[in-house]
Protein backbone atom coordinates (compact mmCIF):
# COMPACT_ATOMS: atom_id res chain seq x y z
CA UNK A 1 0.00 0.00 0.00
CA UNK A 2 1.76 3.37 -1.00
CA UNK A 3 1.78 6.14 1.88
CA UNK A 4 -0.91 8.28 0.37
CA UNK A 5 -3.36 5.48 0.34
CA UNK A 6 -2.23 4.98 4.10
CA UNK A 7 -3.18 8.38 4.51
CA UNK A 8 -5.98 8.99 2.83
CA UNK A 9 -7.72 6.36 4.58
CA UNK A 10 -6.76 7.64 7.97
CA UNK A 11 -8.33 10.85 7.05
CA UNK A 12 -11.61 9.46 6.07
CA UNK A 13 -11.51 7.43 9.15
CA UNK A 14 -10.80 10.70 11.47
CA UNK A 15 -13.61 11.76 8.92
CA UNK A 16 -15.99 9.30 10.63
CA UNK A 17 -15.35 11.08 14.45
CA UNK A 18 -16.06 14.74 12.45
CA UNK A 19 -19.32 13.82 11.23
CA UNK A 20 -20.00 12.95 14.74
CA UNK A 21 -20.23 16.37 15.88
CA UNK A 22 -22.77 17.27 13.28
CA UNK A 23 -26.44 18.62 14.62
CA UNK A 24 -29.33 16.88 13.58
CA UNK A 25 -31.65 14.72 15.48
CA UNK A 26 -30.30 11.40 15.65
CA UNK A 27 -26.55 12.90 16.75
CA UNK A 28 -28.61 14.54 19.88
CA UNK A 29 -29.93 11.58 20.83
CA UNK A 30 -28.06 9.76 24.38
CA UNK A 31 -25.42 7.75 22.83
CA UNK A 32 -26.84 4.68 24.71
CA UNK A 33 -30.04 4.53 22.81
CA UNK A 34 -27.88 4.40 19.60
CA UNK A 35 -25.58 1.70 21.09
CA UNK A 36 -28.55 -0.59 22.14
CA UNK A 37 -30.30 -0.31 18.68
CA UNK A 38 -26.82 -1.14 17.28
CA UNK A 39 -26.21 -3.59 19.26
CA UNK A 40 -30.15 -5.61 18.80
CA UNK A 41 -29.55 -4.77 15.05
CA UNK A 42 -26.02 -6.82 15.02
CA UNK A 43 -27.64 -9.30 17.09
CA UNK A 44 -30.82 -10.32 15.09
CA UNK A 45 -29.43 -10.42 11.67
CA UNK A 46 -26.71 -13.01 13.68
CA UNK A 47 -29.10 -15.11 14.48
CA UNK A 48 -30.54 -15.30 10.77
CA UNK A 49 -29.97 -19.32 9.65
CA UNK A 50 -27.17 -19.69 7.40
CA UNK A 51 -29.29 -20.03 3.82
CA UNK A 52 -30.75 -16.66 4.28
CA UNK A 53 -30.29 -14.72 2.25
CA UNK A 54 -33.72 -12.63 0.88
CA UNK A 55 -34.79 -11.78 4.62
CA UNK A 56 -31.57 -10.24 5.24
CA UNK A 57 -32.47 -7.28 2.93
CA UNK A 58 -35.07 -5.60 4.39
CA UNK A 59 -32.27 -4.73 7.41
CA UNK A 60 -30.20 -2.13 5.19
CA UNK A 61 -33.04 -0.12 5.77
CA UNK A 62 -31.66 1.18 9.25
CA UNK A 63 -28.21 1.97 8.26
CA UNK A 64 -29.87 3.50 5.07
CA UNK A 65 -32.32 5.67 7.63
CA UNK A 66 -29.85 6.89 9.79
CA UNK A 67 -27.42 8.08 6.58
CA UNK A 68 -30.45 10.07 5.55
CA UNK A 69 -31.83 11.21 8.86
CA UNK A 70 -28.41 12.35 9.84
CA UNK A 71 -27.03 13.54 6.59
CA UNK A 72 -23.92 11.54 6.17
CA UNK A 73 -22.18 11.40 2.85
CA UNK A 74 -23.51 8.16 1.48
CA UNK A 75 -20.17 7.29 -0.53
CA UNK A 76 -18.09 7.60 2.60
CA UNK A 77 -20.10 5.60 4.42
CA UNK A 78 -20.54 2.89 1.42
CA UNK A 79 -16.48 3.20 0.99
CA UNK A 80 -16.32 1.95 4.79
CA UNK A 81 -18.64 -0.47 4.17
CA UNK A 82 -16.85 -1.98 0.56
CA UNK A 83 -13.72 -2.38 3.13
CA UNK A 84 -14.54 -5.29 5.16
CA UNK A 85 -15.73 -6.59 2.06
CA UNK A 86 -12.56 -9.22 1.28
CA UNK A 87 -12.51 -10.20 4.89
CA UNK A 88 -16.10 -11.64 4.41
CA UNK A 89 -14.96 -13.01 1.08
CA UNK A 90 -12.22 -15.03 2.85
CA UNK A 91 -14.35 -16.54 5.89
CA UNK A 92 -16.86 -17.69 3.33
CA UNK A 93 -14.65 -18.80 0.36
CA UNK A 94 -14.61 -22.38 1.85
CA UNK A 95 -18.08 -22.98 1.87
CA UNK A 96 -19.05 -23.69 -1.65
CA UNK A 97 -16.05 -26.29 -1.62
CA UNK A 98 -17.01 -28.01 1.01
CA UNK A 99 -21.11 -27.49 0.51
CA UNK A 100 -22.01 -28.73 -2.65
CA UNK A 101 -25.23 -29.94 -2.50
CA UNK A 102 -27.45 -28.16 -4.58
CA UNK A 103 -30.34 -25.64 -2.55
CA UNK A 104 -31.78 -23.67 -5.63
CA UNK A 105 -32.25 -23.28 -9.46
CA UNK A 106 -31.92 -19.90 -10.82
CA UNK A 107 -32.44 -19.93 -14.51
CA UNK A 108 -31.99 -23.42 -14.94
CA UNK A 109 -28.48 -23.85 -13.13
CA UNK A 110 -28.20 -25.21 -9.73
CA UNK A 111 -26.65 -23.45 -6.81
CA UNK A 112 -24.93 -25.45 -4.20
CA UNK A 113 -26.09 -24.41 -0.65
CA UNK A 114 -22.09 -23.02 -0.51
CA UNK A 115 -22.99 -20.50 -2.72
CA UNK A 116 -25.98 -19.32 -0.86
CA UNK A 117 -24.27 -19.68 2.79
CA UNK A 118 -20.93 -17.34 1.29
CA UNK A 119 -23.68 -14.57 0.20
CA UNK A 120 -25.53 -14.48 3.42
CA UNK A 121 -22.14 -14.21 4.87
CA UNK A 122 -21.13 -11.11 3.22
CA UNK A 123 -24.65 -9.79 3.61
CA UNK A 124 -24.40 -10.28 7.13
CA UNK A 125 -20.95 -8.48 7.40
CA UNK A 126 -21.79 -5.66 5.25
CA UNK A 127 -25.16 -4.87 7.63
CA UNK A 128 -22.69 -5.52 10.56
CA UNK A 129 -20.32 -3.00 9.23
CA UNK A 130 -22.89 -0.43 8.10
CA UNK A 131 -24.82 -0.40 11.46
CA UNK A 132 -21.29 0.00 12.97
CA UNK A 133 -19.98 2.78 10.97
CA UNK A 134 -23.44 4.90 10.99
CA UNK A 135 -23.29 3.93 14.85
CA UNK A 136 -19.77 5.93 14.85
CA UNK A 137 -20.26 8.60 12.29
CA UNK A 138 -23.56 10.12 14.53
CA UNK A 139 -22.22 9.06 17.80
CA UNK A 140 -18.65 9.10 17.68
CA UNK A 141 -16.18 6.65 19.02
CA UNK A 142 -15.29 8.39 22.99
CA UNK A 143 -19.14 8.69 23.70
CA UNK A 144 -19.55 4.93 22.47
CA UNK A 145 -17.14 4.06 24.57
CA UNK A 146 -19.08 6.12 27.46
CA UNK A 147 -22.15 4.77 26.80
CA UNK A 148 -21.02 1.38 26.49
CA UNK A 149 -19.68 1.44 30.26
CA UNK A 150 -22.71 3.13 31.05
CA UNK A 151 -24.60 0.01 29.99
CA UNK A 152 -23.26 -2.11 32.03
CA UNK A 153 -19.62 -2.85 30.00
CA UNK A 154 -16.57 -2.98 32.73
CA UNK A 155 -15.01 0.40 32.63
CA UNK A 156 -11.24 -1.48 31.97
CA UNK A 157 -12.22 -2.90 28.80
CA UNK A 158 -14.22 0.25 27.69
CA UNK A 159 -10.73 2.49 28.57
CA UNK A 160 -8.97 -0.26 26.57
CA UNK A 161 -11.09 0.13 23.85
CA UNK A 162 -10.74 4.02 23.97
CA UNK A 163 -7.42 3.55 23.57
CA UNK A 164 -6.76 1.03 21.05
CA UNK A 165 -9.28 3.59 18.52
CA UNK A 166 -6.35 6.40 19.25
CA UNK A 167 -3.52 4.60 19.19
CA UNK A 168 -4.92 3.31 15.98
CA UNK A 169 -5.23 6.57 14.44
CA UNK A 170 -1.65 7.40 16.21
CA UNK A 171 0.18 3.80 14.28
CA UNK A 172 -1.91 4.67 10.92
CA UNK A 173 0.06 8.18 11.03
CA UNK A 174 3.32 6.49 11.89
CA UNK A 175 2.92 3.84 9.29
CA UNK A 176 2.08 6.38 6.62
CA UNK A 177 5.21 8.45 7.14
CA UNK A 178 7.71 5.23 7.37
CA UNK A 179 6.31 4.29 3.62
CA UNK A 180 6.88 7.89 2.22
CA UNK A 181 10.55 7.41 3.83
CA UNK A 182 11.16 4.07 2.44
CA UNK A 183 9.17 5.40 -1.22
CA UNK A 184 11.62 8.44 -1.54
CA UNK A 185 14.62 5.98 -1.27
CA UNK A 186 13.94 2.88 -2.48
CA UNK A 187 13.71 3.70 -6.42
CA UNK A 188 10.72 2.43 -6.55
CA UNK A 189 11.57 -1.21 -5.36
CA UNK A 190 8.78 -2.73 -3.47
CA UNK A 191 9.77 -3.57 0.30
CA UNK A 192 11.35 -6.88 0.97
CA UNK A 193 10.32 -9.47 3.71
CA UNK A 194 13.31 -9.12 6.03
CA UNK A 195 12.67 -4.84 5.51
CA UNK A 196 9.54 -4.99 6.28
CA UNK A 197 9.69 -6.80 9.23
CA UNK A 198 11.83 -4.24 10.50
CA UNK A 199 9.74 -1.51 9.76
CA UNK A 200 7.08 -3.53 11.75
CA UNK A 201 9.49 -3.77 14.62
CA UNK A 202 10.18 -0.39 14.30
CA UNK A 203 6.19 1.18 13.77
CA UNK A 204 5.54 -1.04 16.97
CA UNK A 205 8.10 0.69 19.00
CA UNK A 206 7.32 4.12 18.25
CA UNK A 207 3.76 3.73 18.72
CA UNK A 208 4.59 2.46 21.84
CA UNK A 209 6.69 5.50 22.88
CA UNK A 210 4.07 7.95 21.56
CA UNK A 211 1.06 6.34 22.92
CA UNK A 212 2.34 6.54 26.31
CA UNK A 213 3.35 10.26 25.98
CA UNK A 214 -0.04 10.31 24.59
CA UNK A 215 -1.28 8.94 27.78
CA UNK A 216 0.66 10.96 30.27
CA UNK A 217 -0.74 14.11 28.47
CA UNK A 218 -4.28 12.87 29.09
CA UNK A 219 -3.29 12.08 32.98
CA UNK A 220 -1.81 15.87 32.68
CA UNK A 221 -5.37 16.73 31.85
CA UNK A 222 -7.00 15.10 34.65
CA UNK A 223 -7.79 11.85 33.18
CA UNK A 224 -8.70 9.26 35.61
CA UNK A 225 -10.13 6.58 33.49
CA UNK A 226 -13.60 7.63 33.33
CA UNK A 227 -15.35 9.52 30.14
CA UNK A 228 -16.81 12.92 30.09
CA UNK A 229 -18.85 13.60 26.78
CA UNK A 230 -20.34 17.25 27.35
CA UNK A 231 -23.47 16.00 25.07
CA UNK A 232 -26.68 15.62 26.59
CA UNK A 233 -27.28 12.55 28.81
CA UNK A 234 -30.40 12.09 29.51
CA UNK A 235 -32.18 9.15 28.76
CA UNK A 236 -35.29 10.62 27.57
CA UNK A 237 -38.93 9.69 25.86
CA UNK A 238 -36.84 10.44 22.57
CA UNK A 239 -34.56 8.00 22.98
CA UNK A 240 -37.35 5.37 24.30
CA UNK A 241 -38.92 5.99 21.24
CA UNK A 242 -35.47 5.51 19.24
CA UNK A 243 -35.26 2.29 20.94
CA UNK A 244 -38.56 1.16 20.91
CA UNK A 245 -39.26 1.82 17.26
CA UNK A 246 -35.95 0.02 15.65
CA UNK A 247 -35.92 -2.76 17.72
CA UNK A 248 -39.90 -3.43 16.97
CA UNK A 249 -38.93 -3.15 13.22
CA UNK A 250 -35.86 -5.28 13.75
CA UNK A 251 -38.10 -7.83 15.53
CA UNK A 252 -40.50 -7.96 13.19
CA UNK A 253 -38.04 -8.31 10.22
CA UNK A 254 -36.86 -11.48 12.07
CA UNK A 255 -39.53 -13.07 12.64
CA UNK A 256 -41.99 -12.46 9.07
CA UNK A 257 -40.61 -12.94 6.15
CA UNK A 258 -41.16 -9.32 4.78
CA UNK A 259 -39.19 -9.98 1.16
CA UNK A 260 -41.71 -12.71 0.73
CA UNK A 261 -45.01 -10.98 1.39
CA UNK A 262 -43.47 -7.70 -0.20
CA UNK A 263 -42.98 -10.04 -3.57
CA UNK A 264 -46.61 -11.66 -2.69
CA UNK A 265 -48.04 -8.48 -2.72
CA UNK A 266 -46.20 -7.14 -5.60
CA UNK A 267 -47.13 -10.04 -7.78
CA UNK A 268 -51.03 -9.84 -6.43
CA UNK A 269 -51.28 -6.25 -7.73
CA UNK A 270 -49.54 -7.28 -10.89
CA UNK A 271 -52.26 -10.13 -11.51
CA UNK B 1 0.38 29.25 52.32
CA UNK B 2 0.52 29.67 48.41
CA UNK B 3 -0.35 27.55 45.84
CA UNK B 4 1.94 28.77 43.32
CA UNK B 5 5.42 27.67 44.82
CA UNK B 6 7.53 25.15 43.01
CA UNK B 7 10.53 23.11 45.29
CA UNK B 8 12.65 20.64 44.41
CA UNK B 9 14.65 19.30 47.23
CA UNK B 10 17.52 16.56 46.43
CA UNK B 11 15.60 15.48 43.33
CA UNK B 12 17.58 12.23 42.22
CA UNK B 13 16.30 10.14 39.47
CA UNK B 14 17.94 6.76 38.07
CA UNK B 15 15.76 5.22 34.69
CA UNK B 16 15.77 1.62 34.87
CA UNK B 17 19.18 1.40 32.80
CA UNK B 18 21.00 2.84 35.70
CA UNK B 19 21.31 6.26 33.72
CA UNK B 20 21.18 9.08 36.32
CA UNK B 21 18.77 11.98 34.84
CA UNK B 22 19.24 13.91 37.52
CA UNK B 23 21.49 14.65 40.78
CA UNK B 24 20.91 16.41 43.78
CA UNK B 25 19.02 19.06 41.62
CA UNK B 26 17.13 22.11 44.22
CA UNK B 27 15.60 25.24 43.32
CA UNK B 28 12.87 27.00 44.90
CA UNK B 29 10.19 29.09 42.44
CA UNK B 30 7.75 31.16 43.71
CA UNK B 31 4.64 33.05 43.11
CA UNK B 32 4.48 34.61 39.56
CA UNK B 33 8.11 33.84 38.49
CA UNK B 34 9.09 33.21 35.33
CA UNK B 35 11.80 30.99 35.21
CA UNK B 36 13.74 29.15 32.00
CA UNK B 37 15.49 25.67 32.70
CA UNK B 38 18.16 25.43 29.92
CA UNK B 39 20.80 22.62 28.72
CA UNK B 40 22.39 20.49 26.48
CA UNK B 41 20.61 17.89 25.14
CA UNK B 42 20.46 14.94 27.66
CA UNK B 43 21.11 17.48 30.47
CA UNK B 44 17.88 16.11 32.33
CA UNK B 45 15.30 19.05 31.45
CA UNK B 46 12.78 16.63 29.95
CA UNK B 47 13.22 14.20 33.37
CA UNK B 48 12.79 17.61 35.84
CA UNK B 49 9.75 18.71 33.92
CA UNK B 50 8.20 15.12 34.18
CA UNK B 51 8.80 15.07 37.52
CA UNK B 52 6.59 18.82 38.07
CA UNK B 53 3.62 16.68 37.72
CA UNK B 54 4.00 13.65 39.11
CA UNK B 55 4.48 11.72 35.96
CA UNK B 56 8.10 10.22 37.07
CA UNK B 57 8.42 9.28 40.72
CA UNK B 58 11.96 10.50 42.34
CA UNK B 59 14.58 7.80 43.24
CA UNK B 60 15.19 9.94 46.00
CA UNK B 61 14.53 13.49 47.02
CA UNK B 62 11.03 15.41 46.90
CA UNK B 63 8.91 18.10 44.58
CA UNK B 64 6.12 20.26 46.87
CA UNK B 65 4.23 22.13 45.12
CA UNK B 66 2.32 25.19 46.99
CA UNK B 67 4.04 23.47 50.48
CA UNK B 68 2.08 20.08 49.25
CA UNK B 69 4.80 17.26 49.01
CA UNK B 70 3.77 15.23 45.44
CA UNK B 71 2.52 11.63 46.76
CA UNK B 72 0.64 9.11 45.09
CA UNK B 73 -2.55 10.74 47.35
CA UNK B 74 -1.97 14.76 46.38
CA UNK B 75 -1.17 14.06 42.84
CA UNK B 76 -4.80 14.91 41.45
CA UNK B 77 -4.90 18.14 43.15
CA UNK B 78 -1.33 19.17 41.76
CA UNK B 79 -2.30 18.14 38.39
CA UNK B 80 -4.85 20.96 38.86
CA UNK B 81 -2.75 23.14 40.12
CA UNK B 82 -0.01 22.74 37.44
CA UNK B 83 -0.48 22.55 33.99
CA UNK B 84 1.71 20.61 31.63
CA UNK B 85 2.12 21.74 27.70
CA UNK B 86 4.13 18.89 25.74
CA UNK B 87 6.64 19.72 23.71
CA UNK B 88 4.59 17.85 21.03
CA UNK B 89 1.11 19.32 20.11
CA UNK B 90 0.29 16.30 17.94
CA UNK B 91 0.90 14.14 21.58
CA UNK B 92 -1.45 16.26 23.49
CA UNK B 93 -4.55 16.98 21.13
CA UNK B 94 -6.55 13.67 20.75
CA UNK B 95 -10.48 14.61 20.17
CA UNK B 96 -12.11 15.09 17.32
CA UNK B 97 -12.34 18.86 17.66
CA UNK B 98 -10.69 21.93 18.78
CA UNK B 99 -13.16 22.32 21.15
CA UNK B 100 -13.61 18.74 22.68
CA UNK B 101 -9.84 18.69 22.84
CA UNK B 102 -10.00 21.73 25.31
CA UNK B 103 -13.15 20.60 27.03
CA UNK B 104 -11.32 17.26 27.54
CA UNK B 105 -9.60 18.59 30.60
CA UNK B 106 -12.43 20.56 32.68
CA UNK B 107 -15.03 17.91 31.80
CA UNK B 108 -12.60 15.40 33.87
CA UNK B 109 -12.52 18.03 36.15
CA UNK B 110 -16.20 17.60 36.66
CA UNK B 111 -17.58 21.13 35.90
CA UNK B 112 -21.37 21.79 34.61
CA UNK B 113 -21.37 21.98 30.95
CA UNK B 114 -21.91 25.90 31.16
CA UNK B 115 -18.80 26.38 32.92
CA UNK B 116 -17.15 23.88 30.68
CA UNK B 117 -17.80 26.14 27.47
CA UNK B 118 -17.34 29.56 29.66
CA UNK B 119 -13.51 27.84 29.76
CA UNK B 120 -13.05 27.09 26.80
CA UNK B 121 -14.14 29.84 24.72
CA UNK B 122 -11.74 32.32 27.35
CA UNK B 123 -8.92 29.90 27.00
CA UNK B 124 -9.40 29.89 23.30
CA UNK B 125 -10.17 33.56 22.81
CA UNK B 126 -7.06 34.37 25.11
CA UNK B 127 -4.25 32.67 22.52
CA UNK B 128 -6.32 34.07 19.55
CA UNK B 129 -8.01 30.47 18.05
CA UNK B 130 -12.03 30.90 18.95
CA UNK B 131 -12.22 30.44 15.02
CA UNK B 132 -10.56 26.99 14.58
CA UNK B 133 -12.76 25.85 17.49
CA UNK B 134 -15.26 23.40 14.91
CA UNK B 135 -11.78 22.22 13.13
CA UNK B 136 -10.15 19.01 14.14
CA UNK B 137 -6.47 19.50 15.23
CA UNK B 138 -5.00 17.40 12.47
CA UNK B 139 -6.02 19.92 10.02
CA UNK B 140 -4.28 23.25 11.91
CA UNK B 141 -0.88 24.90 11.16
CA UNK B 142 1.88 24.37 13.76
CA UNK B 143 1.26 27.89 15.15
CA UNK B 144 -2.31 27.21 16.07
CA UNK B 145 -2.04 23.24 17.12
CA UNK B 146 0.68 25.04 19.56
CA UNK B 147 -1.63 27.42 20.81
CA UNK B 148 -4.58 24.59 21.22
CA UNK B 149 -2.83 23.07 23.17
CA UNK B 150 -1.63 25.52 25.73
CA UNK B 151 -5.42 26.46 25.21
CA UNK B 152 -6.14 23.16 26.73
CA UNK B 153 -4.24 23.79 29.78
CA UNK B 154 -4.99 27.14 30.16
CA UNK B 155 -8.66 25.62 30.40
CA UNK B 156 -7.92 23.82 33.27
CA UNK B 157 -7.30 27.38 35.17
CA UNK B 158 -3.58 26.27 36.62
CA UNK B 159 -1.48 28.16 38.76
CA UNK B 160 1.43 26.85 37.34
CA UNK B 161 2.11 26.46 34.01
CA UNK B 162 5.20 24.03 32.49
CA UNK B 163 6.07 24.22 29.10
CA UNK B 164 8.55 21.71 27.34
CA UNK B 165 10.19 23.52 24.23
CA UNK B 166 7.58 25.92 23.94
CA UNK B 167 8.30 27.63 20.35
CA UNK B 168 10.17 24.80 19.08
CA UNK B 169 8.75 23.68 15.42
CA UNK B 170 7.36 27.30 15.42
CA UNK B 171 7.83 29.46 11.97
CA UNK B 172 9.44 33.05 13.64
CA UNK B 173 6.08 34.93 13.11
CA UNK B 174 4.42 31.88 15.34
CA UNK B 175 7.55 31.98 17.07
CA UNK B 176 6.87 36.09 18.02
CA UNK B 177 3.03 35.52 18.66
CA UNK B 178 3.44 32.82 20.99
CA UNK B 179 6.37 35.29 22.90
CA UNK B 180 4.07 37.89 23.18
CA UNK B 181 1.47 35.73 24.61
CA UNK B 182 3.15 34.21 27.01
CA UNK B 183 4.91 37.43 28.07
CA UNK B 184 1.05 38.73 29.05
CA UNK B 185 0.68 35.39 31.42
CA UNK B 186 0.38 36.35 35.26
CA UNK B 187 1.14 32.39 36.52
CA UNK B 188 3.88 31.26 37.66
CA UNK B 189 5.77 29.96 34.40
CA UNK B 190 8.71 27.47 33.88
CA UNK B 191 9.82 26.50 30.38
CA UNK B 192 12.66 24.56 28.81
CA UNK B 193 13.74 25.75 25.78
CA UNK B 194 16.85 25.61 23.23
CA UNK B 195 15.54 29.02 22.38
CA UNK B 196 17.73 31.43 24.09
CA UNK B 197 16.43 34.67 22.69
CA UNK B 198 13.02 33.56 23.92
CA UNK B 199 14.32 32.84 27.65
CA UNK B 200 16.03 35.92 27.35
CA UNK B 201 13.11 38.17 26.36
CA UNK B 202 10.53 36.04 29.01
CA UNK B 203 12.50 35.05 31.91
CA UNK B 204 14.23 36.33 34.58
CA UNK B 205 15.65 33.52 36.02
CA UNK B 206 17.34 31.13 34.50
CA UNK B 207 18.54 27.25 36.13
CA UNK B 208 21.08 25.75 33.82
CA UNK B 209 21.43 22.15 33.65
CA UNK B 210 24.24 19.70 32.82
CA UNK B 211 24.59 16.25 33.38
CA UNK B 212 21.72 16.16 35.54
CA UNK B 213 22.79 18.31 38.02
CA UNK B 214 22.30 22.34 38.74
CA UNK B 215 25.04 24.40 37.39
CA UNK B 216 23.63 27.53 37.86
CA UNK B 217 20.57 29.31 39.11
CA UNK B 218 20.56 33.37 38.90
CA UNK B 219 19.37 36.13 36.82
CA UNK B 220 19.25 35.41 32.63
CA UNK B 221 21.15 37.99 31.81
CA UNK B 222 24.21 37.01 34.02
CA UNK B 223 24.10 33.51 33.31
CA UNK B 224 23.72 34.15 29.06
CA UNK B 225 26.79 36.49 29.45
CA UNK B 226 29.27 33.91 31.24
CA UNK B 227 30.85 32.46 28.89
CA UNK B 228 32.80 30.15 30.76
CA UNK B 229 29.54 28.35 32.20
CA UNK B 230 28.36 27.93 28.95
CA UNK B 231 31.08 26.74 26.96
CA UNK B 232 31.21 24.49 30.02
CA UNK B 233 27.60 23.27 29.79
CA UNK B 234 27.84 23.17 26.19
CA UNK B 235 25.53 26.16 25.74
CA UNK B 236 26.33 29.46 23.70
CA UNK B 237 25.43 32.62 23.67
CA UNK B 238 21.83 33.58 22.82
CA UNK B 239 21.91 35.52 19.43
CA UNK B 240 20.71 39.24 21.21
CA UNK B 241 24.22 38.86 23.20
CA UNK B 242 26.58 37.83 20.50
CA UNK B 243 28.86 40.30 18.88
CA UNK B 244 26.95 42.06 16.24
CA UNK B 245 28.74 40.99 12.86
CA UNK B 246 28.41 45.02 11.23
CA UNK B 247 29.39 47.05 14.48
CA UNK B 248 30.69 44.65 16.14
CA UNK B 249 28.82 45.46 19.56
CA UNK B 250 26.82 43.13 21.56
CA UNK B 251 23.62 44.01 23.78
CA UNK B 252 24.78 43.28 27.22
Amino acid sequence: MSAPAVLAGLLDFRRLDLLATGESALHRLDARAKVIVTLVFVVCVMSFGRYSVAALLPFFVFPIAITGGARLPATLIWRKIVLVLPIALVIGLPNPLFDREPLLEVGGIGVSGGWVSMLSIMLRAMLAAAASIVLVAVTGFPAICGALERIGMPRPLAVQLLFLYRYLAVLGEDAARMVTAHELRSGGRPMSIRLYGALLGRLLLRTWDRAERIYLAMCARGFTGEFRSGGSSRFGWPEIAYVAGWCGLFLLLRTHDVTHWLGAATLGALQ
Amino acid sequence: MSHHLVEACGLTHVYEDDTVALRDVSFRITHGESVAIIGANGAGKSTLIMHLNGHLTPTRGEVRIGETPLTRKTLPAIRRTVGLVFQDPDDQLFMPTVYDDVAFGPRNQGLPEEEVDRRVREALECVGVWNVRAKPPYRLSGGEKKRVAIAGVLAMAPDILVMDEPTSGLDPRARRQLIGLLADFSHTRIFTSHDLDMVLELCARTIVLFEGAVMADGPTRGILTDDALLSRCQLERPLALQASAACGHCNT
